[in-house]
């Protein structure tokens, strides 16, 4: 479900399977605890292998981005697919979430 | 609507459900070869309405969800998502982009938005303590190999 990188900076979550309410209680746990033992500043997340996302998926990333700006630090995502994009352009989340080519 | 397919199922509104409720319906719609597109929008409106029944209908013991679908010869697919849980008081205000009442769970408050944007059209009955009804209604391109036979 979650497989992580830590580079130099950054910290880079890849989330496979589905991304739904049930879900994303846990993905939201184990992400928390990557960040709090990590000094990266920039978390990045790697969607090119995940199948499904509802609207959960913008409240993960929002909740996350808080909690970067709280440590001075940024969001990213990667490789949402069509419907993944269209769901949060729809939050404006790219307004606080870089969109990495 | 002439339902030439239909089917009902009641289970009880726990988030494990989310994801059975959206691959039920993508199973009862297969007759119809509905494209990739078209499934993904089913699904991703059927999570919506199924969390919001769980998360809003039931915020304290878990009540039953009823979902109930149909579709016609013309490829036309009606779903209903019940509960008779709390209600909604001013369903419009719900239907806002970004109204939550649970901005600490890290809800969105664009369930109904999404919905709106990948169904046909989203009809919403709810009364304070008599629970709600999203109807959602999709219309699936039937391609010739996929009409399907009346029952």
């Amino acid at each position: 479900m979650l497989i992580y990188e830590k580079k130099k900076n950054a910290l880079i979550v890849r989330l496979t399977g589905e991304l739904d309410h049930s879900a994303a209680a846990c993905i939201r746990r184990e992400v928390d605890a990557l960040i709090a033992d990590s000094a990266a500043r920039r978390l990045i997340f790697d969607l090119n292998d995940l199948k499904f996302m509802d609207s959960s998926g913008i409240g993960l990333v929002i909740g996350r981005y808080k909690l970067m700006a709280r440590r001075g630090g940024s969001v990213a995502v990667f490789g949402p697919d069509e419907r993944i994009d269209k769901i949060f352009q729809m939050a404006g989340l790219y307004q606080l979430v870089e969109r990495l080519a | 609507m002439n339902w030439i397919n239909e089917m009902r199922l009641d289970f009880p509104a726990i988030s494990e459900n989310e994801a059975f409720a959206r691959l039920a319906v993508s199973g009862f719609m297969l007759p119809l070869d509905p494209t990739l597109e078209e499934l993904a929008d089913v699904k991703t409106a059927v999570s919506e309405a199924v969390t919001n029944a769980i998360i809003h209908g039931y915020p304290e013991a878990a009540g039953m969800v009823r979902l109930r679908a149909g579709y016609d010869s013309e490829g036309m697919v009606q779903i209903d998502i019940m509960d008779r849980g709390r209600g909604i008081a001013d369903v419009d205000r719900a239907r806002q982009p970004f109204f939550t009442t649970c901005p600490d769970e890290e809800r969105s408050g664009m369930g109904f938005t999404v919905m709106e944007s990948f169904m046909d059209r989203v009809v919403v009955h709810s009364a304070p303590g008599r629970g709600t009804t999203v109807r959602l209604y999709k219309q699936i391109q039937l391609r010739d190999s996929a009409l399907p036979r009346r029952a």
